[in-house]
Parts: C-alpha cells; sequence; structure tokens
C-alpha cells in the first residue's frame, strides 16, 4: 500500500510572530521555518505504517516556494521513500483549495490508498486541507486521529472531537488527517540525514497541472490582536479571595 | 441574504451555547436557516432561538454522529438557496464545513471572530498572533463562527421546523464508537468558571488538584497543551489555539506560563486569574490577578477558604 503525506513549509512553532507595520502580514524574512508540526506527525505514522508492514511506499509532497525543498528532504530523513515538489508563484501561502486542487492531480498519478495529512498548518489555522482534498477526491475523511489502523480495506480511526473520543471506521481510498496524540514523531539520525540528500525528489510546476488555483480570498489588512492590560499582583491568597469577593465572582 | 447555519448536535440533543451563538453571528448576515442532522426534538429546540427563520430538521441514522461524507451531501443539496453556509466552530463543523466548500469549489473562512459585512471576515492566524481581515470572491460563503466571540441569541423563537432529507448513507465511512468524558461539571466552552492546569502540575495525579478547585467553584476543567502533551489531562480538555477557544467569566490558570498558543485561547475571559511560582510567567502580563506562590500551597489553601 502506498501512503501519500502532504507537507507544509511553515514558521516554526517557536518562533514569536511579528506582524509587520503596515498591515500586509506577517514578517517572514530571517526567520526559522520548519516542517508544520501537524505534518511531521503524519510523516511518522505513515513511517510507521511502512515499518509495521501495512504500508509499501512513503512519499512525501510540498507545494509552494523552491525552499519548501528542505521540508522534503527532512520528511525523507525521518524515512520517507521520495518527494514531489510543485513549485508555485504564489509566494508561502497558497489557499487550501487550490492545494487541494494540485494534490488531487498528484494523486490521481501516484494513485495511494491512503493519504495522511497534518489536520491545520500553524501559519494560517485552516484546518481545512485534509477535508477540502477528500471532496475533490470523493473519498472518505477521517479528521483529528489520535489513533489509526488499517485493516480489511479500511482505516479504522479514533478521532479527538469534542467531549471525547470518536471511532469510525472509512473505506480506503481515504484521507486521515493528524492531531497532536496520534504519535510522537522520530528525529532524523546524522546517517540517516545524509542518507536523504541522495532520496529521490522530482521537481514539477503547478502550471503543468493546468487546476486553476486562482485565490478566493483578499486579505485586506493584517493587524496584531487586541491586546490585554495586565492587572495587578497580590500578595497572599486571603488577598485573592477578598479580589474575587469584591468582583462577585466567588 | 440567506444564510443556512449547521446545528450542532452532540448525542441527539441541541448544543445550544454554541448553536445559539453562530446564529447570533449569522443574523449579521441575512435571514437564517438552522439545519438540524437529529431528532424532531432537537430541531424544536433551535426553533426556539430568537432570529431564527425556519428549521429544516433531518432525521436520518446517516447524518446522526457527524459523518461528513453525508453530511456535506446534504448542505450542497441544500446550498442553492443560500448565500453562506455557517456554523459554530466545532469539531463536527470543521470535519463537515470545509468538505461542503470545496464540493462547491469555494474556499472555507474558519475561525471567523468579525463579520465586517456580506464578504469581509475577521479571522485570527498564527495561533491568534495576528488578526487578518479577509474579503472572499467566492458566490457561496462558507463560514465557522469562533463562538466564544459571540453573544447568546435570546430565545423566544417560533420558527417552523421542516422535515428535510439528502441522499442519506454515502457508504464511505461509518460511525463505530463514542468515548464521550461523562461528567458532572459544565461544558468547557460554554461554562462560567474555568479553572485550568499546566505543567507546572507536574502529574497525572496532582490534576485532581485542578478539579477539586474546578469543583469548588462550579467550573469545568481545562488543560494547557504542555498538560496534555505530558499525559497530565485528556485533549479535549485542551484550551488554545490548537484546542479549545473559552471566554468564561472568571478563568483561573494554575501552574501555566502562558504560551502564546495558550493566551489564544482564554484571553477573551472577563477576568483571568494567574497562580504561578514564576514571576517572569507571561501568564501575568494578561491576568487581571496574579499570585506568585508554589501551587501546591496555594490552590489546597484557596479551596479551603472558599
Amino acid at each position: 500500500m502506498k501512503v501519500l503525506v502532504p507537507v507544509k513549509r511553515v514558521i516554526d512553532y517557536n518562533v514569536k510572530v511579528k506582524v509587520k507595520a503596515d498591515g500586509s502580514g506577517v514578517d517572514l524574512a530571517n526567520v526559522k521555518m520548519s516542517m508544520n508540526p501537524f505534518d511531521e506527525i503524519a510523516v511518522e505514522e505513515a513511517i510507521r505504517l511502512k515499518e509495521s508492514g501495512v504500508a509499501t511506499e512513503v512519499v512525501v509532497v510540498s507545494i509552494g516556494e523552491k525552499k519548501s525543498t528542505d521540508t522534503l528532504r527532512s520528511a525523507m530523513a525521518m524515512g520517507a521513500d521520495r518527494a514531489i515538489l510543485i513549485t508555485t508563484d504564489q509566494g508561502v501561502d497558497i489557499e487550501p483549495l487550490a492545494v487541494a486542487k494540485l494534490l488531487k492531480a498528484v494523486i490521481d498519478e501516484e494513485a495511494p490508498e491512503l493519504v495522511i495529512a497534518g489536520k491545520q498548518a500553524i501559519d494560517n489555522d485552516m484546518n481545512a486541507t485534509g477535508q477540502m482534498l477528500a471532496a475533490l477526491l470523493g473519498w472518505g475523511q477521517a479528521t483529528f486521529a489520535s489513533e489509526l489502523k488499517v485493516e480489511d480495506g479500511a482505516a479504522v480511526v479514533t478521532r479527538e472531537v469534542d467531549g471525547g473520543l470518536q471511532t469510525i471506521s472509512v473505506k480506503l481510498p481515504a484521507i486521515v488527517t493528524a492531531d497532536l496524540r496520534l504519535n510522537e514523531p522520530r528525529y532524523a539520525s546524522l546517517p540517516n540525514i545524509m542518507k536523504a540528500k541522495k532520496k529521490p525528489l522530482e521537481e514539477k510546476s503547478a502550471d503543468d497541472f493546468g487546476v486553476d488555483i486562482t485565490a478566493r480570498h483578499t486579505i485586506v489588512t493584517t493587524e496584531e490582536p487586541g491586546t490585554r492590560q495586565a492587572g495587578i499582583m497580590v500578595g497572599s491568597v486571603d488577598e485573592l479571595i477578598a479580589k474575587l469577593k469584591e468582583g462577585g465572582l466567588v | 441574504m440567506a444564510v443556512l447555519c449547521l446545528a450542532d448536535v452532540s448525542d441527539g440533543a441541541l448544543a445550544l451555547d454554541a448553536t445559539s451563538k453562530a446564529i447570533t453571528a449569522s443574523t449579521k448576515l441575512g435571514d437564517v436557516t438552522v439545519l438540524v442532522c437529529g431528532p424532531q426534538a432537537a430541531a424544536d429546540a433551535a426553533a426556539k432561538i430568537a432570529g431564527v427563520n425556519k428549521v429544516l430538521c433531518a432525521d436520518d441514522a446517516a447524518y446522526a454522529h457527524g459523518l461528513a461524507e453525508n453530511i456535506a451531501a446534504l448542505i450542497v443539496g441544500l446550498a442553492d438557496d443560500f448565500t453562506h453556509i455557517t456554523a459554530p466552530s466545532t469539531t463536527t463543523a470543521k470535519n463537515v464545513l470545509p468538505r461542503v466548500a470545496a464540493l462547491l469549489d469555494v474556499m472555507v473562512l474558519p475561525d471567523v471572530i468579525e463579520v465586517i459585512d456580506a464578504d469581509t471576515f475577521k479571522r485570527p492566524i498564527y495561533a491568534g498572533n495576528a488578526v487578518q481581515t479577509v474579503k472572499t470572491t467566492d458566490a457561496v460563503k462558507v463560514i465557522t463562527f469562533r463562538t466564544s466571540t459571540f453573544d447568546l441569541a435570546a430565545d423566544g423563537g417560533s420558527a417552523a421546523v421542516e422535515a428535510t432529507s439528502g441522499a442519506g448513507d454515502a457508504g464511505l465511512s461509518s460511525y463505530v464508537s463514542d468515548e464521550v468524558a461523562t461528567s458532572d461539571r459544565p461544558e468547557l466552552t460554554s461554562a462560567g468558571v474555568v479553572v485550568s492546569g499546566g505543567r507546572g502540575v507536574g502529574s497525572e495525579e496532582d490534576f485532581a488538584l485542578i478539579e477539586k478547585l474546578a469543583d469548588k467553584l462550579g467550573g469545568a476543567v481545562g488543560a494547557s497543551r504542555a498538560a496534555v502533551d505530558s499525559g497530565y489531562a485528556a485533549n479535549d480538555m485542551q484550551v488554545g489555539q490548537t484546542g479549545k477557544v473559552v471566554a468564561p467569566d472568571l478563568y483561573v490558570a494554575i501552574g501555566i506560563s502562558g504560551a502564546i498558543q495558550h493566551l489564544a485561547g482564554m484571553k477573551d475571559s472577563k477576568v483571568i486569574v494567574a497562580i504561578n511560582k514564576d514571576e517572569e510567567a507571561p501568564i501575568f502580563q494578561v491576568a487581571d490577578f496574579g499570585l506568585k506562590a508554589d501551587l501546591f500551597q496555594a490552590v489546597p489553601e484557596l479551596i479551603e477558604k472558599l
């Protein structure tokens, strides 16, 4: 079984994001970039499926700037077998609908039986690509997965939902999106990082696919969120209780 | 303009808080029709919310467990009559609405916090570190609303309830089981008081202290992502950009440093109390009342004296 994992290059999750003063966006110059953390979990899950003999090949795909090569090499250093890079001239943030259309085109050629994606990218926080891709392919979807088992032509997935967990069974081929607790991604070892440099990476242009990826959203402005004023420090539990009583909160 | 708002239904009952707040947001866009995927009683409950024009009730086992393939097809079948398709930002809607959008060949606008006009909206990005104003060119706008930023709609509505149906089961996925955390505590996203614990709590056993204080205050229990990652608390308790967004009257953060991703989930709370032994913790910059103390001394004292 072939497993395909889309990965996105985003601002590292440890970096403090700065909004540009002119409202044109977030400052990405000289900022550390990494693989989207949820995509890392997706890559790890695919590799584990291969290690347990369920999957035969793990293909990673990234869409964006040429620099996304780094992200694909990281995924291959973790254990993915080969990579496909689709370059576009749309800058760093391509809308999930456009990404889903390009991924559909790749999937039509590659014919994987399972796609594991991160549940959301930590830059635009859209939480949409997996669901949109499933819609375009006419496949079933299991989002926010915390456990994945492949059995009898189906993915049995436990999902993180409001109020608890839900388990569903989705016929393959299907899309699964990874939530935090699905696994803990491994660190790539140095020998594996070296090996990853020799793994195949195919580069394509978004124009090759003939799909309409025109942006539907216009970003009017990007601003700092409203800030909250710091209050006061209290010296003791008694003082805290007194303050809460004053405010009618307890 | 006409809005189709997907109600949140949990275990056959209307999730009133989330649905009502999404209706408040939806009424800013036009006449609101609510779609209830559940039994008649849930539809009747939705009809009583003020501002609702009509309720469509799809009472079919295929729609009972929030399966995205079935519900998305149902919504697409109804979409012709509407300019906007909305829902509260619950896990069900986050699962279903992007699928609806792609089937309609439009983008989705998730977690909207403010409606500017019929096609312009504000939404947080980068875990709430920035807020984007987005204008869409799509003919149909598919939106989920972050409920904590909208008020409850009044009750006293008397909308007509009509049955509706779609193709039913698409045969792509099936429901297996639920593991619902049963609790006498209020629901996290609608509770008036939330007590949350972070990495500072130190262990799953000691998290009982957080629960005890929550019970004393009649509140819900939350956790930071660090506490969830460390296995002290369940993921459905996670407050933050990747978890739940809450805005209670009183939020008590215990042993939580205040990472940006956590602040994004609670900074709209009316009053924030922080207890942390590190006076440099960023949580104190957003707290109304901060107490620099060892939580293992302060929290038992608080429980005793309240």
